[in-house]
This record gives structure tokens, C-alpha cells and sequence, in this order.
């Protein structure tokens, strides 16, 4: 008799009618949901910039050093990602383990060195109200790094869940879902860095 | 198409067999089990669909009788709602934008694709469940409290939303009770995207063998267009009130122009904003939503034509392909709810132009289904009566649209009445009618008895009747002049001509309540003590009457297999005059 | 199984092995491109330029980055289906600031004369939700 506990056997490409796994499949469509989501603020972002008679420019009114080192940090977690889940390919549970928390350090400098620019703002008294362009600015940057802090999360889970099921035939599809988000958050920040801070 | 592999059936030998014993809690609260979640869906929306008409009856007082106390509720309500018992207007409005509000997102949405779709989806496509069974719990579990959180705001500090259901910048910015709303919506929008994930992962990935896309019943399609156009259409609405919230908490002005002034002292922000924006952001989803309120009632109706025609209805591919154009189109419409906001003109004749077109494949699936009729062995059943019915209505619903899909028309109807007759006769007496001939239709189904007849005629034509007093005499007021959104027609003069229509429409409502009294009791009697029926008591084809009534957890004895499409009914050398998809010899 | 080559049991379960050089290549781009997009803002390039070339720059980066590290090269066509659909509802993206655009000579703002000028209003503090009553 079949019963969801099957469903998980669904997971397999084989077993599936259109022959994408389910989470492979489930994780595309979120993040096709997400992409609707950054592109409006994107929208918004063009729509009140073009309607504004004045727009301070990235160099001056922001800290372009610090958001290029950020860019980098965010690119070399999305490289330990996707190395990370080559280890578990490879069945390389110490490696998996090496790469995996490289991401997770990786995402918290992220984070530090914007708590360090957001910092520097409010000690400017620039806030969200102070203009739209700073409206704008927290907004978007804000949103990016509630997601951050999601991946984090998950990729956190992924860690203390390999102590038990490293070895389970759906682990690997775990990581790959992750790791699917976590370069997506990578391409919101690639466009968000010029978008934001050099035009 | 789907092989078998031992290697996966082993390593899940330890899962499958294993029969424990569920809680309560697990059983019926925080079930895993779509037909569970389903009925979940189905009593919530129903009860959230008779508090948003209960607003609309307090409402209705204050448009027929205006300056008048409300009779006997008056008096209940605090002083600053309705002082001596009059209904204020501060109060008008917060029922006003909270009865839109509960009807579309916490009423009829999750009806049509909350409780029909998750409990007969994965019936009809011979799944055992949902793809993602903890995420479709989690997905009520997230509609209930924004639901909830909606409902208290009447008595958290700033009252209710009142800024319309459509919350127009700088009204909404500096109007009390939206941030609740706002914060209401975010759960909704969560709920409706994990929702809509499960339902295209389950209706691409867990169809029973021999099931392809085109075998697949109407009602499946409609699910699955309607899935993706909440998917791809409510993060912008999420991200346009992510953008509303930061302007009411942070003091941000994403909608606020420069130089604002607000009872006469200017306003404090920074500005630079634009409230146009917001109109075009809620609109991007507004008008697929609209397409989302009606694809699956449309659906349903499909699924009780066939099945009391007693024969294939016309044009299934049509049908599919104008499903599937209206998603496409209904992205780029959007802008025909704004022709008079002070858009750009070349903008304006854009979306006139789009707007015509959509209108196409809408006509086309309500002529698939006339022509459906056509030849029929037409059983006038209490499912077929709603049905029926749905035809005429949404003709008239439809055809209505014109004119306000025409930019120069529009301009003089936009805000009036006629908007109004307009939506709520698709809205209402197309995609409500559909979805209570879909509850007769599967009440067998859910509950193993069926409802009773004579009620159900006396619910139908009752219901019918009040529906169009209602509603018509909208158009008629809106031709007129008279504006939306007034708690008192009267303060103004050109009303006045038109004002017994108001009493025409408010004394409509208060009986089309009465006539939902027997539908309440005849579901809820039926549900312990209707006539017991069996699998199939509509003789249909579709998978869902392949199993018992209700069906156990796992839906089906063994994965059933599909040998033909979904409506062969009166099948030439069939023994019967239906032809159930999983029978291979018939 | 158990003899078998995990790559060959990943694939099995749907995943390709995995190509690290490939993925370290795709890094030193990625990292080159960001020095780059930052060396090209430099120059202070018209606004029309800049954009273009920003734009371009990361839409470069971004299509490494799906292709190879979220292996959309030689993904299944319906993923890539579903992900045009996506792009078709983004027309829309770009109607809303085309309707800016075309507004742009339409002005709200009333240019204040030098005899006279606009009266002076108090400031207001933005509204506060009123208080349950």
C-alpha cells in the first residue's frame, strides 16, 4: 500500500513523471519566486531614481572598499558551496565538513562587514528616512542579508545533520538544494554591488 | 514512464510498512495528510468567507439607510465605531477593506485552491499525496494566523486596515491599522507560495502511470496554471508592502511625494517617492489574482459538465491552451486598473490593447462550454444547477468588463458602482456559485454521505435570486454616477435617483444570508447523518472516484494506472456510459 | 552498491561528478570581473555607459555563476522551460519604469518665484497609528 513515506521515494529522478527530483524541482520554482521578488525592488529602485530630480552617487555616499571586499567574500563562499557539495559526491565527510563551514564563516564576515557599514551610517545620522536614496540603500541591502542569514541557517543544519546522515542516498540533493539558494543570494549581491554602490 | 527501483524501495523498507498510531494532534491538527488539510482549508474559508459577509450586511445598512442607527447591532458596537449606532464612516471603511481583504485572499483563494486543490489534486492525478506533504501542513498553519492576525485588528491599537483592499498610498501610509495588514499579508503570501511550490511539483512529479499532461482532468489544469500565477505574481506584491511597512515603521518614502500635505501641515518625510508606484506593483499581482480567483471554479465547472452531460466536453485542448493563455496574458494587463491614475497615455493604449486580447481565450473556454451542453444526457442534479448557472453569470460578468477594459469608457466608470457589479458578478455569482456546485459535487467524496437534495434546490435558486438583486442594479447605479467607497450616497446629490437600488441590493443581502441557513445545516447534518453513498455515486470517470469514500491515508489500494483520458464517458462498445480512466477493459 | 564508485552512485541518483578545476577557473573569472566592474567605475563613464557596462559586466558574472556552479548548463529542459516563463513575467519590470520614463516631462513641481514664494506650512510628525480609544 502506498503512503507518503513514499513520497520520499518520489525523490528519485527515476521515480518522478517529469524526471527532476521533487526538492530539485520545488527549490527552482522558490527561487523563481524570489528572483519576482529582488526584481521589483529592482523596479522600484530604477522607477524612483529616474523620477528623482537628484541622486547621490555610489563613491561618494557609500563605502565602495568595503563592499568590493564584501563582493569577494560572497564569492568565495559560493565557490566552498559548490566545493563542498563535491565532497559529498565524493563521500569526503571531513572535506564536506572543511568546505561547508568555510561557507558559513565566509557568510558571517559577510554580515560583519556590513554591520560595520550600517553601523557607519547610523553613527552619520544617515537613516532608512533620511532620503530615498538611503531608503532604498537599507532596503535593498537589508532584504539581501535577511536571506544571508537564511542560508546561514540552513547551511548550519546541513552541517550537524551530516554527523548522522552523511551516507543517506538524499543527503547529497540536500546540499545541492542549499547550495542552489546560497548562488542565488551570490547573484543578488553581483547585481545589487554595481546597481547600488558604482552607478 | 515511472520505473520502479528496488534499490530506493529497500533503503525505504524501514518507513513504509510501519503502522503507528497517531495523536490527536497529528491526526487532525497538524495532519500531514492533504484530505485532511484540505478539509482544514474548506471549513476555515467557508467561516472566513461568512465573517467578510457579515461586514458586507453592517455595510449594506449604511448604503440603504444612511444616518440611520443599525438596528439591534448598533448598540454593541464600541462608541467611536458608531456613535448612537450609526455606523461612522472610519468604521464603514475598515468593513469596507477588510471584506475585500478576507473575500479574495482568506475567503475564496483558499477555497478554490487551499481546499479543492489540495484535497481532489492529488486524487485525480493518482498520487498518494502531495509532494511535499510538511510543507502543505506548514502552509495552513501560516494561512490561519495571518487570517487570524487580519481579523484582530479591529481590536489592536489603530483599528482595522481603511485604506480600501487596493491600500493606495499616501492614504495608507498615514491612515491607522495598515501596518497589521501589512504584516497580515506577508503570512498569506508565504502561505500562498509554499502552496503553489507543492502543488506544480506534485501535479509535474507524481502522476500515476499512463497519466500524461493531456490526459490529465480540467480541473488539474486549472490548478496548475493557478499555481503558477501565484508563484510568480505575489512576491512583488510581498516586496511592494515590504516597501509600504518601511514607510510606516522607518519613516521611509518609497510612496510619498515630495511636498505632501495632510490636513493642511506638511507632511515630515524626506520624499522622493511615488504613489503611483505602489498602484503599479499591486496591481502586477492584483489582476492575476483575479485569474487565480476564477481558473479553478472554471475548472470545477468543467468537471461537473462532463460528468452530467454524460460525454466528453467540447474542445479539451482549447480548453487547456486558453487556461494556460490567460496565465501568460494576465501578466501584462495589470494596467487597465489604473487608466485613470495619471498614467502615460501610450501606457494606457498598451494595456487597452492587452486587456482585448485576454478577453479572447476567457470567451473561448466559456464556449467550450455551451457547446459542451450541446448533445448532452443533461442530468439537472444540485452540482449541474450551479454549474448551469455559472454560464449566464459569468457571461454577464464578463461582457460587463468591456466597457472598463476600454480606456475611454473606463474613465467615466472607473470607482463607481459598475466596477462593483462588474467583480462581484464574476467574483461571486461565477467563481462562488462554481465552488458551491463543487462542494455538492465532492461532499460525497470528503464524507462518504451525501447532502440533501430538496435543501439544496431550495440553497440554489434562493441564492441565485439574491445574488441578482444584488448585484445588477450596480450596473444601473453606475451608469448613473455613483461613486464607490461612500458610506453615505445621499451627500451627494446625483445619488439620489438611484437610491432605492441601494435598498434594492442591502434587502437582497440580508435574504441571500437566509438562503446560506439551509446549505450551513444541510453540511453539517450531512456530514453525520446524510445518506451513506459509495465510491462513485455520479457514476464519474476521473480517478478521484477510484477510491473509497472518504479515501484512507495513501488514497489508493495499489498506484492505479491510466488506460484513456479524462472524460470518456458514453465511450462507442463501452458496456457503460462511463469509461473510468484507470479500467483497462470496459 | 557499496563496491561501487560514489560518483557513479551519485549520478545514478541524479548527480553529474563534480568538476573542480572547473569551479576554481570559474572563481579566478568571478574575482576578475569584480576588480574589473570596480576599475570601469573609476573612469566615471556617462550615466548611459556606466550603466550598460555595469549591467553587462554582472549579467556576465551571474550567467557563470548559474551555468556552472548551479549546473543550469545541461540542466533538464523543464527547469529552463519554467525559467522562461519566469522571464516572459518579467516584461513588466519594464513597463513600470517606461511609464516613469515617458512621465518624465510632466512635473508636479511648481517652480517657486522669487516675489512672494510658497507660504510657509508647519511641519507635521508622520502620522502615528491613533491610539485604541
Amino acid at each position: 500500500m502506498s503512503s507518503p513515506s513514499d513520497i520520499a521515494a518520489w525523490q528519485e529522478p527515476a521515480l518522478t513523471s517529469s524526471g527532476v527530483p521533487n526538492a530539485k524541482l520545488g527549490i527552482w520554482l522558490f527561487l523563481a519566486s524570489e528572483v519576482m521578488l529582488f526584481s521589483t525592488l529592482f523596479t522600484s529602485y530604477v522607477v524612483l531614481r529616474l523620477g528623482a530630480a537628484s541622486w547621490p552617487r555610489g563613491w561618494v555616499a557609500l563605502n565602495v572598499p568595503l563592499a568590493m571586499v564584501n563582493t569577494i567574500v560572497l564569492i568565495t563562499s559560493s565557490v566552498t558551496m559548490v566545493l563542498a557539495y563535491a565532497k559529498v559526491i565524493e563521500k569526503d565527510l571531513s572535506g564536506f565538513r572543511k568546505y561547508m563551514m568555510a561557507t558559513i564563516g565566509l557568510a558571517f564576515l559577510f554580515l560583519i562587514f556590513k554591520s560595520f557599514e550600517y553601523g557607519s551610517h547610523f553613527t552619520h545620522h544617515e537613516y532608512p528616512s533620511t532620503s530615498i536614496f538611503h531608503a532604498v540603500y537599507f532596503t535593498m541591502t537589508g532584504l539581501h542579508c535577511i536571506h544571508v542569514i537564511g542560508g546561514i541557517i540552513v547551511n548550519t543544519g546541513l552541517l550537524f545533520m551530516a554527523n548522522e546522515q552523511f551516507d543517506h542516498p538524499l543527503f547529497a540533493g540536500r546540499v545541492e538544494g542549499a547550495g542552489l539558494y546560497w548562488h542565488f543570494v551570490d547573484i543578488v549581491w553581483i547585481f545589487l554591488f554595481p546597481c547600488i554602490y558604482l552607478i | 514512464m515511472v520505473k520502479k527501483n528496488n534499490h530506493a524501495a529497500a533503503a525505504h523498507d524501514s518507513h513504509s510498512h510501519a503502522h503507528h498510531e497517531l495523536t490527536f494532534w497529528q491526526k487532525y491538527v497538524f495532519s500531514l495528510d492533504h484530505k485532511i488539510i484540505g478539509l482544514q482549508y474548506l471549513i476555515t474559508s467557508l467561516i472566513f468567507l461568512l465573517i467578510g459577509f457579515t461586514f458586507m450586511m453592517v455595510m449594506r445598512w449604511s448604503l440603504a439607510f444612511p444616518g440611520t442607527p443599525l438596528p439591534v447591532l448598533g448598540r454593541l458596537f464600541p462608541a467611536d465605531l458608531a456613535p448612537n449606532g450609526v455606523i461612522s464612516g472610519e468604521f464603514y471603511n475598515s468593513l469596507g477593506a477588510m471584506h475585500g481583504t478576507i473575500m479574495v485572499f482568506l475567503g475564496v483563494v483558499p477555497l478554490g485552491v487551499g481546499a479543492f486543490g489540495n484535497y481532489v489534486l492529488p486524487l485525480q492525478i493518482g498520487a498518494p499525496d502531495m509532494a511535499f506533504p510538511r510543507m502543505n501542513m506548514a502552509s495552513y498553519w501560516t494561512y490561519l494566523p495571518g487570517g487570524l492576525l487580519m481579523l484582530a485588528s479591529f481590536v489592536l491599537p489603530g483599528g482595522a486596515a481603511q485604506s480600501g483592499w487596493t491600500s493606495y498610498p499616501p492614504l495608507s501610509i498615514i491612515n491607522p491599522g495598515q501596518t497589521v495588514w501589512l504584516v497580515g499579508m506577508v503570512l498569506l503570501i508565504t502561505s500562498s507560495l509554499m502552496g503553489s511550490i507543492n502543488f506544480i511539483v506534485t501535479t509535474l512529479n507524481l502522476r500515476a502511470p499512463g497519466m500524461s499532461l493531456m490526459r490529465m482532468p480540467l480541473f488539474v489544469w486549472s490548478e496548475l496554471v493557478t499555481s503558477v500565477l501565484l508563484l510568480l505574481a505575489f512576491p512583488p506584491l510581498e516586496a511592494a508592502a515590504i516597501m509600504q511597512f518601511m514607510d510606516r515603521v522607518f519613516h521611509t518614502s518609497f510612496y510619498i511625494p515630495q511636498g505632501l500635505v495632510v490636513l493642511g501641515m506638511l507632511h515630515k518625510a524626506s520624499g522622493g517617492g511615488q504613489p503611483l508606484l505602489w498602484q503599479h506593483l499591486f496591481w502586477f499581482l492584483a489582476h492575476p489574482e483575479v485569474y487565480v480567483l476564477l481558473l479553478p471554479p472554471m475548472g470545477i465547472v468543467m468537471e461537473i459538465i462532463a460528468n452530467n452531460t454524460r460525454k466528453p466536453p467540447h474542445g479539451y485542448k482549447t480548453v487547456v491552451a486558453s487556461m494556460c493563455g490567460i496565465g501568460a496574458m494576465s501578466f501584462v494587463v495589470w494596467a487597465h486598473h489604473m487608466f485613470v491614475s495619471g498614467m502615460s497615455a501610450t501606457l494606457s493604449n498598451f494595456f487597452l490593447v492587452t486587456t482585448m486580447i485576454i478577453s479572447v481565450p476567457s470567451v473561448a473556454i466559456l464556449t467550450c462550454m455551451v457547446f459542451s451542453l450541446k448533445g448532452g444526457s443533461i442530468r439537472f442534479n444540485v452540482p449541474m444547477l450551479w454549474a448551469l448557472a455559472f454560464l449566464p453569470m459569468f457571461g454577464i460578468g464578463g461582457l460587463t468588463g468591456l466597457p472598463l477594459g476600454l480606456t475611454a469608457t473606463d474613465i467615466y466608470l472607473h470607482d463607481t458602482y459598475y466596477v462593483i457589479g462588474h467583480f462581484h458578478y464574476v467574483v461571486v455569482t461565477g467563481s462562488i456559485v462554481a465552488m458551491i456546485g463543487g462542494v455538492y459535487y465532492w461532499f460525497p467524496k470528503w464524507y462518504g454521505r451525501k447532502m440533501n437534495d430538496t435543501l439544496g434546490y431550495l440553497h440554489f435558486w434562493g441564492t441565485l435570486a439574491c445574488m441578482n438583486g444584488v448585484f445588477f442594479p450596480m450596473f444601473i447605479q453606475g451608469l448613473a454616477g455613483q461613486n464607490r467607497r461612500y458610506y453615505d450616497p445621499t451627500a451627494h446629490l446625483h445619488n439620489l435617483p438611484t437610491q432605492p437600488l441601494h435598498v434594492v441590493s442591502s434587502v437582497s443581502a440580508w435574504c441571500l444570508f437566509l438562503f446560506q441557513l439551509p446549505f450551513i445545516y444541510n453540511f453539517f447534518h450531512s456530514m453525520f447523518a446524510g445518506e451513506k453513498t459509495e465510491e462513485n455515486p455520479w457514476k464519474a470517470t476521473t480517478l478521484e472516484w477510484a477510491c473509497p469514500s472518504p479515501p484512507p491515508h495513501g488514497n489508493f489500494e495499489k498506484t492505479p494506472r491510466v488506460y484513456r483520458g479524462p472524460y470518456e464517458y458514453s465511450l462507442p462498445g463501452a458496456k457503460t456510459d462511463w469509461a473510468p480512466q484507470h479500467v483497462e477493459a470496459v | 552498491m557499496a563496491n561501487e564508485h560514489p560518483h557513479r552512485v551519485a549520478a545514478a541518483h541524479g548527480h553529474p561528478p563534480p568538476n573542480v578545476k572547473l569551479y576554481i577557473a570559474i572563481f579566478g573569472a568571478l574575482i576578475f570581473l569584480t576588480i574589473l566592474t570596480v576599475v570601469v567605475s573609476w573612469w566615471h563613464l556617462p550615466p548611459a555607459g556606466a550603466i550598460a557596462v555595469a549591467l553587462l559586466i554582472a549579467s556576465f558574472k551571474a550567467s557563470l555563476v548559474l551555468a556552472f556552479f548551479m549546473h543550469l548548463k545541461g540542466e533538464h529542459k523543464l527547469i529552463i522551460a519554467f525559467l522562461g516563463i519566469m522571464l516572459f513575467t518579467c516584461i513588466g519590470f519594464f513597463l513600470i519604469p517606461l511609464d516613469q520614463h515617458l512621465l518624465r516631462d510632466r512635473t508636479t513641481h511648481t517652480e517657486v518665484k522669487e516675489e512672494g514664494g510658497a507660504p510657509e506650512l508647519p511641519q507635521a510628525e508622520p502620522a502615528k497609528p491613533q491610539e485604541a480609544k
